[in-house]
């Protein structure tokens, strides 16, 4: 952690930076903000603080409406994405806006393609994506594989890789540790190291608050679009930081924790959902798993240790080759999601923007599509109901109702999460399997979640979680099971005497 | 929603100014100007009191945008799925085939037009549940499987009729086309009325919104539990129908069915009236009030040529020449920039909002 330099000038200011949409809504606040060379810069604040707006006034896509942008102290309009990239200034956005259906060389140099005489010059393309992607310790890449076939973590760094082509003087990062292992991290926080020492100045978002002591120099604290503050990392005093950002709902998490150390129990009887020995080659080694009616089971494991996979042969949205599903004792054979979710095996999938939200509907049409399309077309869901429901979901997720006739894709990313899951919550599963639930939610957000979890178990549901965040699992669950190696290796009851630790034990100590 | 009743009156009223098909209704403002300047008795409507009947140039317009507005409906739907039926032309014609075919040799009852009518649609049905069966189950992609049935649909259709250009009579079926009701005429009436009723029912059960998911994003619509195939084959189903009604009506006005001509590039005029009423291409979103203006637009412009008395080679040119201005003045660039002329405040930005 090395501490900022204050003498040197910063690369991008701004001052008085407001930021206004359409409909009046000041998403920034007369903000101001320095950026210097050499120093990683974090922004934090809950969801719609403005912390996204600021990296999109920087990158011109919501030009500023008033207040000034400086470059290199002098004023700069940026108006367009092409000016903020012609000053020099990248951007990855929070999605990442890859071409899953090209090559990994291909997506790191689209647009900047090396020209021979023959036009684009394949090898010298190739050659340069892997010594970018070498800077990022990626070198074991292959740049001739199709992005699709790459797990979320890499994509993410193959758009950092991206962003690199331009030799950039300020890289602005929205969110790209979201879902990220710890050692994708670390490589990723390596990789940023090595730039700032080059002078590089980079904006960095993230919820996690011991990435961003790790990684930044200097944080931003943003609140309702204005600025809350600034300190250099340096002179922080970490809880006066984390109740800011906490608030009230630090005790609600407590409380939480200690309802559900009180309603965890062993249970008896013919499980709701049994599976024995399933699996499906190359995704999921065959594994005994058991819910019971009312429970809550975590699903620990790293990414790549067949939790999502599991969790997808469970509902139906991939069909397992071999092995045996039993619901409440009776044998259950699913083709497809639809038939997981009539059966009430409901999927939350960890990407909302792939499979998840239906971008481009509105909220409503969101929340009710999933019980519409169970019932079937000809069987509308009448007025009175449909409004009940909406109004259950806005509640209950604390969304407000003037985004109802939005589309989805305006909100923010947590906003736009809570939706997701409300949707599949209206239809009343019997078994929900949630994949990463509260993942790139602030943490209002995920104590909402984290507190409806609990509630639906409450009332008789049965929840398997998967969270890379341990101690959500050890908060929430009533059994947790570990996950390595496409397989299971191990279930624990959890308890007072189980911790974050005891699971991180357990995936290390069984190699 | 009571707190959002306020605004509506006057949010409503710009909301028809804004909408994708004011600009169809607009053009055919600008169409019927022209003829009127042309010849200021054009919209003149004069009464036939022996059959009944209004004639005039408008009740022509509303004559011939029968069969398009058909097929543009039907089409419309197609097309809110992201996919395409370049099959409604010749679906037509075979429509046409079968029903000249059963006619030529029946006798002139009103039973036997009724069972040409159920073979016609019976027959469109069965070609439009192929269609889907080939998008949604084998998975080809809905310009293949239908640039296939379009072909061999005149196939069909020609071997239906030995190759003969069909002609039959039948004064049940021949009213289906010319016959009059409250002044109008039937087929116009018609096919308002299977418009409506295709509104109803996508609108009022949940068809639509499922059509709408299904072409915004398929895989989400598959895992939030949407029954693809089946609303495939439902959305092609309906297609194939509404391409047999237009053929019905195409060749019952003239009761003979030519096998070459009828139902001839209909699915281009049917795409041409489902873009100008506002619906993407790309699928998702769509608009049946819309895709009839487009139908209305379309037969206003025919109708207009002829009027016009533009060579008939020079006649698709100048289609095309309206319909990409109305395209031009669809599009969001060219209308902003109207608008930043029109007033120094700058357009409204359809960009995102509040992801922060």
């Amino acid at each position: 952690m090395s501490t900022a330099k204050p003498a040197s000038t910063p690369v991008v200011e701004l001052r008085g930076a407001v930021v206004e949409l359409p409909g009046g809504h000041r998403a920034l606040d007369r903000v101001d903000l320095e950026i210097r060379a050499g120093e990683i810069h974090a922004l934090m604040g809950q969801n719609g603080a403005g912390k996204s707006t600021v990296v999109r006034a920087l990158a011109g896509v919501w030009p500023l409406t008033a207040g000034t942008m400086c470059l290199d102290g002098a004023p700069v309009h940026v108006r367009s994405p092409k000016a903020s990239r012609a000053a020099g200034i990248a951007t990855v956005f929070q999605d990442a806006q890859l071409l899953p259906h090209l090559t990994v060389a291909e997506n790191v140099m689209l647009g900047r393609e090396p020209r021979g005489r023959w036009g684009i010059d394949w090898g010298a393309t190739r050659r340069h994506a892997h010594e970018l992607l070498t800077e990022l310790g990626l070198e074991d890449l292959d740049v001739g594989q199709r992005l699709a076939r790459l797990p979320v973590a890499t994509r993410q760094l193959v758009a950092i890789a991206r962003a690199m082509v331009d030799e950039p003087r300020v890289v602005l990062l929205d969110e790209p540790t979201a879902g990220l292992q710890q050692v994708d991290v670390d490589r990723l926080f390596a990789v940023l190291r090595r730039m700032r020492d080059k002078g590089v100045a980079i904006v960095f978002i993230s919820h996690f608050l011991e990435q961003v002591f790790a990684i930044s120099d200097r944080i931003t604290v943003l609140r309702d679009g204005a600025k809350a503050g600034e300190i250099a990392v340096g002179d922080l005093d970490r809880v006066e930081l984390i109740s800011m950002m906490l608030g009230a709902d630090l005790p609600t998490l407590q409380q939480l924790a200690s309802q559900r150390a009180q309603h965890s129990e062993v249970v008896e009887g013919v499980p709701l959902l049994r599976a024995e020995g399933i699996g499906r080659a190359n995704a999921v080694r065959p594994t005994d798993l058991a819910l019971h009616g009312g429970e809550i089971v975590g699903l620990a494991g790293l990414r790549g240790s067949g939790r999502t996979e599991l969790a997808r042969l469970l509902t139906g949205h991939d069909r397992a080759d071999q092995g045996r599903l039993f619901l409440s004792g009776a044998a259950l054979r699913l083709r497809g999601p639809r038939q997981g979710m009539l059966h009430g095996l409901v999927l939350s999938s960890e990407r909302r923007n792939d499979g998840g939200i239906i971008r481009g509907l509105s909220v409503r049409d969101n929340l009710i599509l999933s019980l519409q399309a169970l019932r079937g077309w000809n069987r509308p869901i009448p007025t009175k109901e449909r409004e009940g429901i909406i109004t259950w979901a806005l509640r209950a997720f604390g969304l407000g109702e003037h985004v109802l006739r939005r589309p989805v894709d305006e909100l923010s990313g947590g906003e736009q999460q809570k939706v997701a899951l409300a949707r599949l919550f209206v239809t009343r599963p019997r078994v929900l399997v949630l994949d990463e639930p509260t993942r790139g939610c602030d943490i209002p957000a995920k104590v909402d979640i984290q507190r409806l979890i609990a509630t639906l178990a409450g009332e008789g549901g049965t929840i398997l979680v998967i969270s890379s965040e341990l101690d959500e699992l050890v908060r929430l669950a009533d059994r947790i099971v570990v996950l390595k190696d496409r397989g299971k290796i191990g279930e624990i009851s959890n308890g007072p005497g189980v911790s974050v630790d005891t699971l991180v034990e357990l995936i290390a100590a069984s190699d | 929603m009571t707190t959002e009743s306020a605004p509506k009156a006057g949010e409503r009223r710009s909301s028809i100014l804004r909408s994708q098909y004011f600009g169809g209704i607009l053009a055919i403002v600008l169409l019927l100007v022209v003829n009127l300047i042309k010849d200021p008795g054009y919209l003149s409507i004069g009464y036939n009191s022996a059959n009944g009947a209004l004639v005039g140039n408008v009740i022509d317009i509303l004559r011939a945008a029968a069969p398009v507005m058909m097929i543009a409906v039907g089409m419309c739907l197609v097309i809110a799925t992201s996919g395409i039926d370049l099959s409604v032309g010749s679906v037509m014609v075979v429509a046409g085939a079968v029903s000249m075919e059963f006619l030529s040799t029946a006798p002139d009852t009103v039973g036997s037009a009724l069972l040409a009518l159920g073979l016609a649609l019976g027959l469109s049905l069965l070609l439009g549940l192929f269609n889907g069966f080939l998008v949604s189950v084998v998975g080809l992609q809905p310009f293949i499987s239908t640039l296939v049935m379009m072909m061999a649909g005149r196939g069909v259709a020609k071997v239906v009729t030995g190759g003969q250009n069909t002609a039959a009579s039948n004064g049940a079926f021949r009213w289906i086309a010319n016959g009059y009701v409250f002044g109008l005429p039937v087929v116009f009436l018609l096919a308002l009325l299977v418009v409506v009723l295709v509104a109803v029912l996508v609108r009022r059960s949940a068809l639509g919104l499922m059509i709408e998911a299904i072409g915004m994003d398929p895989t989400a619509a598959r895992l939030a539990g949407v029954n693809r195939r089946g609303l495939l084959m439902a959305v092609y189903s309906i297609s194939g129908i509404m391409a047999g009604i237009a053929g019905v009506f195409a060749t019952a006005s003239v009761m003979t069915v030519d096998v070459s001509k009828t139902g001839d590039q209909m699915e281009m005029d049917a795409i041409l009236a489902v873009v100008i009423g506002g619906t993407s291409l790309a699928g998702g979103k769509f608009n049946i009030a819309g895709a009839t203006i487009g139908a209305l637009l379309i037969a206003t412009l025919d109708k207009t040529v002829v009027f016009l008395g533009i060579s008939s080679s020079a006649t698709p040119a100048f289609k095309a020449i309206v319909i990409v201005v109305l395209c031009l003045l669809q599009s969001k660039r060219v209308r902003e920039a109207f608008l930043r002329r029109k007033s120094a405040v700058a357009a409204p930005q359809k960009e995102k909002e509040v992801v922060a």
